[in-house]
């Protein structure tokens, strides 16, 4: 079976990699924590981020109404979707009605949760991601292994060997320079040459009916600016009330997800080019489920940072892959239950619960708690394996009655220290790197008893 | 409906309204020299810094700093030896641009970053699709932080508008850094005194 | 004052060395200290697994033996963590909440409530100190890389009195061990390498002994340096502070 156990464990079948995978990660998490001391009223800051998200989702319903109504009057389409389908649907339908079928798209995590690629090429329709990262993963014929920094899986050298094969570059350069002037020479033909352009939305403000769209590559706007018709998807969650609040957010993203003061493109778009079409597709998928779920509600706060991956000692150590899910790492361990209890159900124990990364979290989601109450979800609506709870009613049984406790802790003991292959053996999965503890003769309960009573 | 639909679900299980809060509740950080920070970061994020006494020196500076020969365009008045670009009909003409210069309204010490609109832009695409960028700025324009970059910007009516910092850049070959991903691989600030 | 004594199972059962020294620890600072014989284990193994209501009888057993004390304190900040955020008795919800708001892990109880200024205990040797996070960002026995505010540690405090005792710094200071309860043989793969890299971290720095005030996470971390048939040992804080 698939799932977090398995792939982490394929994942580090090579040491080395998982060396490299999680220095490049920790590195990023050490220059998030310099950005951040940069700010002393940083916490303040996040508090703040995470009270007006508060109020957001709280109000979201008239704030949905007002962000409508003040981009229609700017002269932007507005549509409304559903689920993941309905989202693809609705991009397709703009396409042929335009008789368009070759299209850039810039980084758009809900689109990858829609699986829009996929739809869209079983149709006919060639989609380039322009994001570096994003074309990376697509030449490979991967999904993105980290939200905002997708292709963070992969060495240069089989970055190389891609565009190589795909680019005409020549063999063996896996020069970082030399491959990112050659995907700029690549995706600026793209830029020159497609119509239509897809980007996600950071936040849109129910004010003025405006969005802003973060990058550093300048794909978004590349795109955006050069096409006849601009497709902006966004989650319903991504509503921020006014415009002002845009300084809360804007100081916290780009520090939290790379260490950067802030990112090298932060752009308000707020009315369509002239003679173009701009569109925004509002999008639901499972989000209002959330909303109504009072202890994971707050997972709508998100505002896709990536600091919780690059903080999360198990991401780094199992990478984005192992989380099978569009959003991998900590936020999407409690993201992806609500799209598929049965299919997630192995997420939220993919955790030791350190609470890492609910201290990085620009707007303070309990990420840790989260995971530990999706786990009493989930087993409560069956996800878990029957061998499972039967062990775990045998040791409530046992840790429940003090006498049996007692008894079979001493007879644990006895056996560990005359019989040890018992438990160290190829089928304890404790033993299979590490050694047991050594049995002592003694229980501090019996020492107690003996020398105290 | 799909619209119909999501509003109900949305109303049904949003929780109780919770307030916003009430203004800032801390004091952000205020650079006692924001010029100079706003110099520091910039130079951090890989810009560049020229102070300048008159507009006059902008096109010997360009000149002698990027290849003499190719199209340098600027979208201000009265920069004598710059071509004052006229707006083609279709904005991928732009694509051949060398350097491009514009004007930013103001800057922000925290992060190096200066906003630009759509009005001084001419075309959106201009200050993306130019192999360079630059801008003039007055250095008494630039604040702290973005509060109160914020707090300038007010209801400001744009089609579009940008907080630009730096070069366009990426890292997301093995996090190596390299200047001018997409967009201009240099972005020079003339700080205008 | 009245202190119960609660030793998590897994300590009772393999590091009984741990609870004694807690024990003199707290008779030492003046404690008048009682050890239900009853008592067994938290509740944690379920509840981690997603089976806290099979934790129930755990918690009314626990409220039953240690309702009668002023304090409650454990050698081990996860346990203490889950009492506090999780223990709850139908039958006697009030005494559930009043245990919650009592209980105490080893070292912040002798730092915040025993207010220890100084401690006769002798200890020679490179010593490197393992943030459990439970303790750490559970029950904020130690401040958090992650945040942007003033570092401290209790059990740092505490280890700087011993005599002879060198506190080595780290090169990633509250990362995770690992052990995470049953994610140390549900997820093997990954917990063993956090484990393996925790451990090189300490071994960097040359230290003799990595301690800490959690003995699940030092259990995990010798069972790895015992693989590797290291000389570095693991010790509970408590062993450390009872070198007198």
């Amino acid at each position: 079976m698939v799932n977090h156990v398995s792939l982490s464990e394929t994942f580090n079948k090579d040491e080395e990699r998982v060396n490299w995978h999680d220095e490049t990660l920790w590195w990023i998490r050490q220059k998030r924590d310099k950005a951040a001391w940069q700010i002393p009223e940083w916490e303040e800051l996040r508090e703040m981020a995470s009270q007006i998200k508060m109020n957001t989702l709280s109000n979201l319903h008239d704030y949905l109404l007002q962000f409508e109504k003040n981009a229609l009057a700017n002269g932007i389409v507005v549509h409304w979707a559903a689920d993941a389908d309905e989202h693809n649907k609705i991009v397709y339908d703009i396409l042929t009605k335009n008789k368009v079928e070759r299209i850039v798209k810039s980084k758009s995590m809900l689109t990858e949760e829609c699986h829009l690629n996929h739809f869209l090429a079983e149709k006919g329709i060639d989609v380039i991601d322009t994001d570096l990262g994003e074309r990376i993963v697509q030449l490979a014929d991967e999904a993105p292994s980290h939200i905002v920094l997708p292709c963070i899986h992969k060495k240069k050298e089989e970055i190389g060997e891609l565009f190589h094969r795909f680019l005409g570059t020549p063999e063996g350069n896996a020069d970082p320079q030399f491959l990112t002037a050659a995907a700029r020479i690549h995706l600026r033909e793209k830029f020159m040459t497609r119509r239509v352009a897809i980007t996600g939305v950071n936040f849109a403000i129910a004010e003025t009916g405006e969005f802003v769209i973060c990058t550093n590559e300048g794909n978004a706007d590349m795109g955006a600016h050069l096409s006849d018709i601009h497709i902006a998807c966004m989650g319903i969650e991504k509503l921020i009330p006014q415009r002002t609040h845009l300084s809360v957010f804007l100081r916290l993203l780009a520090r939290s997800a790379t260490g950067q003061p802030v990112t090298t493109y932060s752009s308000h778009f707020s009315k369509p080019l002239a003679g173009q079409e701009l569109h925004i597709v509002l999008v639901d998928n499972g989000r209002t489920r959330q909303l109504g779920r009072p202890d994971f509600r707050n997972s709508l706060k998100c505002i896709r940072c990536g600091a919780c991956m690059n903080t999360c000692p198990v991401y780094r150590r199992s990478g984005g892959h192992s989380y099978h899910n569009a959003i991998s790492g900590p936020i999407g361990a409690i993201l992806a239950p609500n799209l598929d209890m049965k299919e997630y159900a192995d997420l939220p124990f993919a955790s030791t619960l350190c609470g890492s990364c609910s201290n990085v979290c620009p707007v303070k989601i309990d990420i840790h708690q989260q995971l530990y109450k999706w786990r009493q979800v989930l087993t409560k609506e069956g996800h878990s394996p029957a061998a499972k709870t039967a062990a775990m009613k045998v040791m409530a049984g046992t840790l429940s009655r003090p006498g049996l406790y007692r008894f079979a802790g001493k007879a644990g003991r006895w056996f560990m220290r005359n019989i040890p292959w018992l438990t160290n053996n190829r089928l304890n999965p404790w033993y299979k790197q590490r050694e047991m503890p050594a049995p002592p003769k003694e229980s501090f309960g019996e020492w107690f008893k003996k020398m105290r009573k | 409906m799909s619209r119909e639909q999501i509003l109900k679900a949305v109303k049904q299980n949003q929780p109780d309204s919770e307030g916003l809060p009430d203004g800032l509740g801390f004091a952000p950080i205020v650079y006692d020299d924001p010029v100079q920070k706003f110099s520091d970061v910039l130079t951090g994020i890989g810009g560049k810094i020229v102070r300048i006494e008159s507009t006059t020196e902008i096109a010997d500076y360009l000149k002698t700093h990027f290849t003499e020969g190719d199209r340098f365009v600027t979208v201000l008045d009265n920069i004598p030896g710059l071509e004052k670009l006229q707006l083609p009909e279709d904005p991928r003409a732009l694509d051949g641009i060398e350097v491009a210069l514009i004007a930013a309204e103001f800057g922000v010490s925290e992060n190096g970053a200066v906003w630009v609109t759509e009005k001084v832009m001419r075309h959106r695409v201009l200050p993306f699709i130019c192999q360079h960028l630059a801008v003039v700025l007055d250095p008494a324009t630039i604040l702290s932080n973005m509060h109160q970059a914020y707090e300038k910007i007010g209801q400001e009516d744009y089609g579009f508008a940008a907080f630009i910092a730096g070069p366009s850049k990426t890292a997301d070959i093995e996090q190596s850094l390299v200047l001018g991903a997409h967009g201009p691989k240099t972005m020079t600030i003339f700080l205008l005194s | 004052m009245n202190v119960g004594l609660f030793i998590p199972c897994y300590v009772d059962q393999f590091y009984p060395g741990v609870a004694i020294a807690t024990l003199q620890l707290l008779e030492k600072y003046g404690c008048k200290v009682g050890y239900p014989a009853g008592q067994t284990c938290c509740g944690q193994p379920m509840a981690n697994s997603g089976y806290e209501h099979l934790a129930d009888s755990c918690n009314t057993l626990f409220v039953k033996n240690f309702a009668e004390f002023d304090y409650i304190v454990c050698p081990s900040g996860s346990c203490t963590l889950h009492i506090k955020e999780h223990l709850h008795d139908n039958a006697s919800p009030a005494e559930a909440k009043s245990i919650r708001s009592r209980i105490y892990e080893l070292s912040e109880f002798m730092t915040d409530i025993l207010k220890v200024e100084s401690i006769s205990s002798r200890f020679p040797y490179k010593v490197g100190l393992h943030q459990s996070c439970h303790g750490q960002r559970g029950l904020y026995i130690s401040q958090m890389s992650e945040l942007v505010a003033e570092p401290f540690s209790k059990p740092g405090k505490l280890l700087q009195m011993v005599e002879g005792l060198e506190l080595v710094s780290l090169g990633r200071s509250d990362e995770c061990c690992g052990f995470g309860g049953t994610f140390c043989v549900a997820e093997e793969a990954v917990s063993v390498k956090m484990g393996k890299d925790r451990v090189d971290d300490h071994l960097k720095n040359k230290v003799d002994v990595i301690t800490g005030a959690d003995m699940s996470c030092l259990m995990h971390m010798e069972g790895i340096l015992k693989r590797q048939k290291s000389n570095v040992r693991v010790m509970h804080i408590a062993e450390i502070l009872t070198q007198w």
